[in-house]
């Protein structure tokens, strides 16, 4: 076997990474967005069903007691325990782990750049974040459609109002390479339709685009409001550009009651799929409990969005190893 | 039979899929932010040699195919079965016309075959990169034609028809590239 001792990105690419991240904070000091650092490690961790922490014993000296902690897969909590203490508008650029995610655009460690703004509405960020896009990374203005729209323009069909069944026969219908047997979920449906058809369409196309208003079923932390049509959405947004998913945005959920909800409905989830159930975040609920302002936050997938502006195709060619 | 996960996927990999032995050629890992995981897988079914492309559910299971590949020598057909021996145990192995269908027409006595086996019976056989078959038939050679421009059909030992230069004749020895069908050059022995 050849050990390779070689950094898997060139100096070259490394030396344009080093110059993107202090231009992101240049770009951030000019709006008065501070830049703070929260531990990795943490006692708690996400519950969502399908994002998986990397567990880790802590063992005080001298002892066999072992007091589990994760790494964080996102600074989402610690950062909001710092808005609900007053902090205003911050960003980390953090690292973060995710358990399992291994292909060319998934890595278990990467690189997180995630910002709040207590003073900005989700659209508002949506204007910021097309600005970081072309002002650093000279991307073109990016245009915007809801999940709804882009569902009518790709499957004529209303996501909101429409069946289960109706979303299930169309994904088996567009996409050959799931067995007729295949059994998923609702949301399950929606995602292979967005990861097999909208984003290579639209990669395609050329188009980069935020969508936003996703279904209420995938809210995550973001808060429910009705949109024109009255159907209740999930106040959130995610980037797709050269079909690759980027930043994923929400106007923050801040009622701790809710969020106590969601994450019991999660662990549920866990249960049924023979998960190990996560403990929940007490200390977030807490600060939620105090009073989280009002505020909107996102978070970009740093590797990824260098592998679009280097025009690379695995991630591991923009990370030093 | 042993189950093999998803986890596990890469490609070479063997498995039963709707009954038939497949081998993967990719497997992509789909996995929105915070959504369900799926692997596109892209595979070959071993039978019919067609690519094909299938999706699971991340930690699915499906069950390992008992498929290996084999060096054998060919020795001899009865119409109905072509027979390879293993080199080493003198072993026969009978392997049927879909078997062989691809490189019937490169199959030469005592040339070393790769076999592939299911359950211990041949369902393919793939020749070798290169071999060298004699001419049995072509129109008669132009002397100081060595440019090798044009080139005629000349029909091989093995019943190949393939464009060689004009200057070959019957029971020249050539060098064919069985991946492209081509000549390549004139073999020594």
């Amino acid at each position: 076997m050849t050990t390779s001792w070689k950094p898997s990105a060139d100096i070259t690419t490394l030396k344009r990474r080093a110059q993107y991240l202090a231009d992101v904070r240049l770009f951030f000091a000019e709006r008065d967005v501070w830049e703070v650092e929260t531990p990795i490690l943490s006692q708690s961790a996400p519950t969502a069903p399908y994002l998986d922490s990397f567990t880790t014993d802590y063992m005080p000296i001298g002892s066999q007691t072992k007091q589990a902690h994760y790494l964080q897969t996102s600074p989402e909590f610690a950062m909001k325990r710092l808005l609900a203490a007053g902090s205003g508008s911050i960003y980390q650029i953090a690292r973060v782990f995710r358990n399992g995610e291994q292909s060319k655009k998934h890595s278990p460690e990467f690189t997180m750049l995630e910002w709040y703004r207590p003073d900005l509405t989700l659209h508002q960020l949506i204007d910021e974040v097309n600005a970081l896009m072309q002002h650093v990374f000279q991307f073109d203005s990016i245009m915007r459609l809801s999940y709804r729209m882009v569902f009518e323009f790709f499957f004529k069909l209303n996501v909101h109002t429409c069946s289960d069944d109706e979303i299930k026969h169309c994904t088996l219908e567009r996409i050959n390479s799931l067995p007729d047997d295949f059994e998923t979920d609702r949301d399950g449906w929606l995602e292979l339709l967005m990861s097999y058809v909208v984003e290579p369409r639209l990669a395609a196309l050329n188009c980069p685009l935020f969508i936003y208003d996703f279904p209420a079923s995938q809210s995550q932390l973001a808060k429910i409001k009705h949109d024109q049509q009255g159907n209740a959405v999930a106040d959130r947004f995610e980037l797709y550009i050269d079909g690759i998913e980027l930043a994923n945005g929400y106007n923050e959920l801040l009622d701790a009651d809710e969020l106590r909800q969601r994450f019991e409905n999660d662990n549920q989830q866990r249960k049924e799929q023979g998960k190990p159930e996560v403990k929940t975040d007490e200390n977030l609920l807490a600060a939620m409990e105090s009073g989280l302002p009002e505020c909107s936050g996102v978070a970009i997938g740093f590797d990824r969005l260098l592998m679009l502006v280097m025009n690379q195709k695995d991630i591991k060619t923009v990370q030093s190893f | 039979m042993a189950s093999v996960s998803t986890n596990q996927f890469k490609s070479g990999l063997k498995f039963m899929l709707d009954g038939d032995p497949c081998s993967i050629l990719e497997n992509e890992l789909v996995k929105p932010g915070k959504g369900q995981a799926f692997n596109r897988v892209k595979f070959r079914n071993l039978k019919t040699g067609r690519v094909n492309e299938r999706t699971f559910k991340s930690g699915d299971s499906v069950e390992s195919a008992d498929v290996m590949e084999v060096e054998l020598e060919y020795s001899y057909t009865d119409g109905e079965f072509w027979y390879f021996m293993d080199p080493e145990t003198y072993e026969q192995h009978a392997a049927d016309a879909t078997a062989i269908e691809d490189c019937k027409k490169w199959l030469k006595e005592q040339y070393v075959y790769t076999v592939t086996q299911w359950n211990g019976s041949p369902l393919l056989v793939t020749a070798p990169n290169f071999v060298n078959l004699a001419v049995k038939d072509t129109d008669p050679g132009l002397k100081g034609d060595t440019a090798g421009t044009g080139g005629k059909p000349a029909t091989l030992e093995t019943g190949a028809v393939v464009r060689v230069p004009l200057f070959m004749n019957i029971g020249d020895l050539l060098r064919i590239d069985t991946r492209s069908g081509e000549y390549v050059e004139r073999a020594k022995k």
